[in-house]
């Protein structure tokens, strides 16, 4: 069972009834659940994007999109019916955020679901988990099973004359889903490629209806802006970065956890303090700040770095998924490249030429250069191929790629050249990686 | 000919199909997880399985087989009746998983994709599984276990031998 | 939609809203290169070598699919673009094999095209290339997943091309593969467009693969031999000992009446040519009662001394002709003026398989009421009654479904039994059994058994409307259906029959009623001063002369291409007559011949053919295969050993040649040419050749006079269309002698049996796929 974590700094919002086994309707209820599905239901669409553009809150997924500026595209008017869907395809490495949420209190995002729902005026939701959380998913479909016994999905939700309906669904096994629109084909029971955009969901989404997709955090945090007021949200903080993130810190600290602070908490504070520091007293190498995507940091660029979109967006790197995957000074940052891009090789869908074979062509140089049989060339060359994927590829997959591949080779260029001419990999036991 | 009477699945199993296309706007939906609980059943997407599941939801069976191989958890060859899949990506990597797929390969004999003589296991290295702050981490068939060190493996393995000792030895592959 | 004005490289270019930006640069002339583009297929922005500089757009554009609007700013050609290119072709030549010197595709291949031009000839990548071995999928296709850059025009055009869907994709990134719907093996149509589709040499053919390099050969644009459909096809042509041989067969340039299309039997079924068992010599039939290899002047007079007798002693009547359905209009036209005006008979005939003549009749004096090929490509509505377009004419098949499909026309289907177009079909009307009679009366509004009034009301509604119909439809039946829609303005009608040149054998006059252009054999001095002498009483149609021979009456009988042995006749029984037959193989036909003239196939000579749609187009020579003749010349030299002066058959030479431009000479089919060796030796002008068929043409044209011919576009390769409703009213004869061939998609009478390619491609079927070769 995942372990909870926690820290006097941390502002518990979206965690709040975390281990209070809110995963029981009843306790949900008696912990003020579903008031702000309520409240909604009388308020209606117009107010309820209001606040949540008031609120600031930016899409948890990576991309950091207002939530209520993608609320407020869908169309009011549609010949096809608007649909909600949710992103709980958490994937990206370093991330393991929402797994807590469906655990602790999947009803938030049932109660999320139905606001997004009730702000588009769409009749029928979707939450999509990953084919592996299947003990989640379970949790996930008690907790609609009984939201719909307790009359708060269905024909008539709250005993009004609104219909909500939620429908569960399994992924099998790919990263590429978590893309909006590789989502919607997997959900269309198609193979996860991205679709070409324009139209967007919003206009043109699942079975060609108008559709909301939101990660599984931002719902979540839905009914929480919602209760505290869109204002209060916002204030807890940073400008125009509203409310907390969940930061799951990972690696190489002595307290990893999945930890909520307010947006712009200063990147070196969760290191130190709240993870507990380097494990076994060691020295930080690097810092990858939100998830495997998200270019590597150096230790002397966090010291003043608050972990907001715009902050980590203006040291060069993204606050992506809010995962800190912390690196300590006895790791091969070749190997870590290599095991980075490994995924990204396994993970590309294949549909176009830059990520597909990039993405195979950087796994192959950076396998051959960690097991010693580097040249100096190689060096320039994976440089070369990440230059060029970035921003040339179908879908952000390419990028996520590239944008770390980049950071490594810039910035341990001389731990690159360490690896040359013959010389074993100073850190690593598994010079000779397998290869999934 | 008609699923419900012909098919290769357990009754409750394709009772659990037949609501599954039943719940979406559009039939196909239902493809992916069906794929997915069928395999839960059968072991793996045998030929058979793609036979069913393509009349089932009324599409080709090059259009399942186009999509069913799309998804890593989807499987074209038997397994061991537990599927032992060890996390080494980064967060995993740093905290040990390494060790811990080391470590299942000795115990087990067998490596990547590797099933045991006696079908009961099988090892895979995966990609991320959503555990990283509980790391290093492994999925047993669906079951987490995390906070890992090499010297729990033998446990966990035997942990497995018991209930398939305790469930007899109605293999399912 | 309104036109909008955009910048492109500083050029202002005006185009509609929404088009697509690759298509109006590629309009305009500025050269965008993609693999994944195609025309009229699904748009997959997944190659991303299209990427273009928009204005105020932070990232590099797919040109394929931004939709051009008012004010748009593009750069297409920088120092960046050429990088992005570059790249793209660098990261596919990573683990593409650089097989190029024997790839079928070497000398042909985008992939090569575009390095070549964008500079990516420095390899980055030093790690060993990814290897799969090849696969076969059937006799006609191959894939070598290494050299295939997922471009996924073989998907789509197998999928919303020809609507069989046997090819996806599998796995995903790096190991991505494109999958046959048969697991190891391709069930489908065989028609190879995934191989001429496919960008690199990823998917090759099972019959061309490893043979030659294309630049060896020469490519000559003729007329598909197998169906009525008339494709255009493109022969590649190398040289050999024996002469030259047909080594592909393709859509090259794309620029036919069948654009993209071609089928498996254009495709694969070009093999007969060179199959060995060709009459190679002329045979005669000798004391013993063996056929035995003679010379062409042995052959020729005991030919023509034959017919000569016969004529003499015992009439013109005693003599049966049998044309083709695959020969020129040209030798069909001599065929006939030989047999009426030579041999004084009109029992001439040709093995039928739909009623011309009743359709002629039906539209005669209805000018614009017929529909060519191009009006149903474009028209908006369409009733197809009868027939099964998919497997028996497969360029309609996909000019349905491309209407359908790109210009959202309206399909609608009539037909006894179920088939596969009724997937395009806005609307089905499933006629009972014996429901074609019925037709034509439902239509018109008549109560009938047919109750669906819904499917009639919608194709009144219709403004514009074309029908076409099957050979179920002969005689009175299809003379109600067509006078239907003639009281109707908006109507026209296409009839659809089997062979390469069935309807010019009929427009031509090889039945035993009609003289060329449907003129009764009876009318009062018609076509007199061109055939003196002509009788004036009908002649006996096919089923007839055959009785005749069986019952012994008749003395000759000269088959030309035809093979009534193969379901007509005992093939004994043909031994009762004296028979000459110019045929390409033995037959069961030729095998019964006193007198066998080995004939050269539509590939190996020049000439025009009409599809079943009115389409007249030019054959040219691609093969030259030694010892046979085209049939135009063995009946001229025929004619020459029966001591005709041969003037009064070809008006060649002196004022009478005016149609001959030139294009029958050897400059035009690209080959040495024996005509101009022979014609030399006997100090004639090339020109003035009784050999050209040309030299027929002001004739046909004269006496025909739905055939008013652009030559220019004709001998462009451009298909012209007839126009039947010039055709002065004549007869309407009667349906007897019409038997639909029912040819599928593998098989092509009794040629089709001598393509190798065509055999093995049957065999390959899946039961559910097969059917029985139909002769």
């Amino acid at each position: 069972m995942p372990r909870l974590v926690s820290h006097p700094d941390e502002v518990k919002i979206v965690t709040k009834r975390f281990g209070q086994g809110a995963a029981n309707i009843d306790r949900y209820i008696e912990l003020g659940g579903y008031e702000s599905a309520k409240k909604c239901l009388e308020q209606g669409a117009d107010w309820i994007i209001n606040e949540m553009k008031t609120s600031n809150l930016r899409g948890r997924g990576g991309a950091g999109f207002p939530t209520g500026m993608k609320w407020s595209f869908v169309p009011k008017q549609s010949q096809k019916p608007k649909y909600v869907l949710v992103n709980g395809d958490e994937s990206e490495p370093g991330t393991c955020k929402d797994h807590l949420i469906f655990l602790h209190d999947p009803h938030s995002v049932i109660e999320g679901t139905i606001i997004a729902g009730l702000a588009i005026g769409s009749k029928l939701g979707f939450i999509y988990l990953r084919g592996e959380y299947r003990y989640l998913l379970e949790i996930m479909e008690k907790a609609v099973a009984d939201a719909y016994a307790k009359g708060f999905l269905g024909k008539n939700i709250f005993g009004s004359d609104t219909e909500f309906q939620i429908i569960t669904q399994s992924g099998a096994g790919a990263y590429e889903v978590g893309e909006e629109s590789a989502l919607m084909e997997s959900l269309e029971g198609k193979r996860g490629v991205p679709r070409i955009k324009p139209p967007f969901p919003a206009v043109v989404g699942l079975y060609g209806g108008p559709t909301v997709i939101n990660n599984a955090e931002t719902i979540a945090t839905v009914p929480h802006v919602i209760a505290m007021g869109g204002e209060a949200y916002a204030a807890v903080g940073s400008p125009r970065n509203g409310g907390t993130r969940l930061f799951g810190v990972s690696g190489h600290v002595e307290r990893p956890g999945v930890y909520e602070l307010p947006m712009g908490y200063n990147l070196k504070k969760i290191i130190f303090d709240v993870a507990g520091g380097v494990r076994g007293g060691r020295k930080l190498k690097a810092v990858v700040p939100g998830g495997s995507s998200t270019p590597v940091l150096l230790p002397e660029e966090i010291e003043t770095l608050g972990m907001d979109f715009d902050q980590v967006g203006k040291a060069g790197s993204m606050l992506g998924s809010g995962g800190v995957v912390v690196i300590d000074d006895q790791t091969c940052i070749v190997e870590f490249a290599l095991r980075t891009i490994s995924f990204y090789q396994h993970e590309s869908c294949g549909w176009c030429i830059p990520c597909r074979e990039g993405t195979d062509w950087l796994k192959k140089s950076l396998t051959r250069f960690h097991a010693g049989f580097g040249s100096a060339k190689d060096i320039d060359n994976i440089q070369y191929l990440a230059e060029n994927m970035l921003g040339r590829t179908f879908c952000p997959l390419g990028d996520a790629a590239a944008m770390p591949t980049l950071g490594f080779v810039k910035k341990f260029r001389k731990e690159f050249e360490d690896h040359l001419n013959g010389k074993p990999c100073p850190f690593a036991k598994h010079v000779e990686l397998s290869v999934v | 000919m008609s699923v419900e009477t012909m098919s290769i699945f357990s009754p409750q199993l394709a009772a659990r199909l037949d609501a599954l296309v039943a719940k979406y706007p559009v039939r196909r939906s239902a493809l992916v997880p069906m794929l997915l609980y069928a395999q839960d059943e059968v072991g793996y997407l045998s030929d058979a399985v793609i036979t069913e599941v393509a009349s089932r939801i009324g599409i080709t069976e090059l259009d399942v087989r186009n999509v069913a191989t799309y998804y890593s958890m989807l499987r074209f060859k038997p397994a061991g009746r537990f599927n032992v899949q060890v996390c080494t990506n980064i967060s995993c990597m740093l905290r040990g998983g390494y060790d811990i797929f080391d470590r299942f390969q000795d115990e087990l004999g067998i490596g990547h994709k590797g099933v045991t003589p006696d079908a009961l296991f099988s090892l895979e290295e995966v990609e991320c599984i959503g555990a990283c702050c509980w790391a290093p981490a492994i999925q047993v068939n669906y079951d987490f276990h995390d906070d890992l060190t090499p010297d729990r493996v033998p446990a966990i393995l035997d942990q497995y031998r018991a209930q398939a000792k305790s469930e007899g030895k109605a293999d399912h592959a | 939609m309104a036109d909008v004005t955009i910048t492109v490289d500083g050029k202002k270019l005006t185009a509609p809203a929404g088009a697509l930006l690759i298509d109006v640069c590629r309009k305009a002339g500025i050269e965008i290169p993609a693999f994944c583009y195609y025309p009229g297929l699904s748009l997959q922005a997944a190659c991303r070598m299209c990427v273009v500089r928009q204005e105020k757009v932070p990232k590099l554009q797919t040109a394929c699919t931004t939709q051009v609007a008012e004010g748009q700013v593009f750069i297409t050609d920088s120092p960046e673009i050429t990088q992005a290119r570059k790249a793209t072709i660098e990261l596919l030549l990573g683990n593409h094999p650089l097989d190029c010197p024997v790839c079928d595709a070497g000398g042909e291949c985008e992939l090569q095209d575009m390095t070549f031009k964008y500079g990516a000839g420095e390899s980055r990548m030093v790690d060993v290339k990814r290897h799969r071995d090849e696969q076969q999928w059937s006799p006609a296709v191959y894939y070598d997943r290494p050299r295939c850059i997922l471009c996924y025009r073989c998907i789509r055009m197998c999928g919303e091309g020809m609507d069989v869907w046997a090819l996806g994709v599998q796995n995903r990134g790096a190991s991505a593969v494109i999958a046959p719907n048969g697991g190891d093996r391709l069930d489908c149509e065989q028609c190879g467009m995934c191989i001429d589709v496919c960008p690199v040499g990823a998917l090759t053919s099972g019959s061309y693969r490893y043979k030659t390099r294309p630049w060896e050969m020469n490519h000559v644009a003729t007329v598909c031999t197998h169906c009525a459909d008339g494709c255009k096809v493109t022969l590649g042509v190398r040289q050999s000992p024996e002469g030259a041989e047909i080594i592909r067969a393709d859509n090259r340039d794309k620029s036919g009446i069948n654009g993209d299309f071609l089928c498996a039997k254009g495709r694969f079924g070009f093999d007969f040519v060179q199959n060995p068992q060709r009459v190679s010599r002329p045979l005669v039939r000798n004391a013993q009662g063996v056929l035995e290899p003679v010379s062409w002047e042995r052959a020729l007079r005991t030919a023509a001394m034959k017919l000569t007798e016969v004529r003499d002693t015992r009439g013109g009547s005693a003599i049966g002709v049998i044309g083709s359905n695959s020969t020129t209009n040209e030798e069909n036209y001599l065929l006939q003026k030989f047999a009426r005006s030579v041999l004084r008979t009109n029992n001439i005939d040709h093995e039928r398989t739909a009623d011309y003549a009743a359709f002629a009749h039906a539209l005669a004096g209805h000018a614009g009421r017929a529909a060519s090929l191009r009006d149903i490509a474009s028209a908006p509505a369409i009733l197809l009654v009868g027939g099964d377009p998919t497997k028996e004419h497969p360029l309609l098949a996909w000019e349905l479904r491309t209407n359908v499909r790109i210009n959202r026309a309206r399909l609608y289907v009539a037909n006894t039994t179920p088939i596969k177009l009724e997937r395009q079909a806005k609307a089905v009307l499933r006629l009972p059994a014996d429901g074609y009679p019925l037709l034509a009366a439902y239509l018109g509004g008549q109560s009938t058994s047919i109750r669906d009034i819904s499917f009639r009301d919608a194709l009144l509604a219709e403004e514009s409307l074309v029908v076409i119909f099957g050979p179920e439809f002969r005689g009175a039946q299809l003379d109600a259906l067509v006078k239907w829609g003639i009281e109707r303005p908006h109507i026209r009608y296409a009839c659809i029959g089997a062979y390469a040149n069935s309807r010019g054998a009929a427009d031509m006059g090889l039945l035993p009623h009609l003289l060329p252009g449907y003129v009764s054999v009876s009318q009062p001095g018609a076509f007199s001063s061109e055939y003196p002498g002509m009788p004036t009483a009908p002649g006996k149609p096919l089923q007839e002369m055959l009785a005749s021979v069986s019952s012994g009456d008749l003395g000759a009988l000269l088959v030309v291409g035809a093979n009534p042995a193969a379901n007509q006749i005992n093939p004994a029984e043909l031994r009762k007559t004296f028979l000459i037959v110019q045929d390409i193989f033995l037959t069961e036909t030729a095998a019964m011949a006193d007198v066998v003239l080995p004939a050269a196939s539509l590939y190996e000579k020049t000439g025009t053919v009409t599809s079943t749609y009115g389409d007249v187009q030019l054959a040219r020579k691609a093969a030259d295969i030694p010892r046979s003749k085209p049939d135009f010349e063995i009946i001229v030299r025929l004619a020459g050993a029966m001591g005709v002066d041969v003037k009064t058959l070809v008006p060649f030479g002196g004022s009478a040649v005016t149609a001959d431009l030139g294009q029958s000479r050897g400059a035009q089919a690209g080959e040495a040419d024996r005509h101009a060796v022979w014609l030399a030796a006997r100090s004639l002008e090339p020109k003035l050749s009784p050999f050209d068929p040309f030299a027929t043409m002001d004739e046909i044209e004269r006496l025909i006079p739905a055939y008013k011919l652009d030559r220019l576009n004709l001998f462009g390769g451009n298909d012209s269309p007839t126009e039947p409703g010039f055709v002065p009213l004549s007869q309407l004869i009667a349906p007897d002698g019409v038997t639909p061939a029912h040819d599928g998609l593998f098989t092509s009478g009794t040629l089709g049996r001598y393509s190798t390619s065509l055999v093995d491609l049957l065999r390959h079927q899946s039961p559910s796929m097969a059917e029985t070769a139909a002769d």
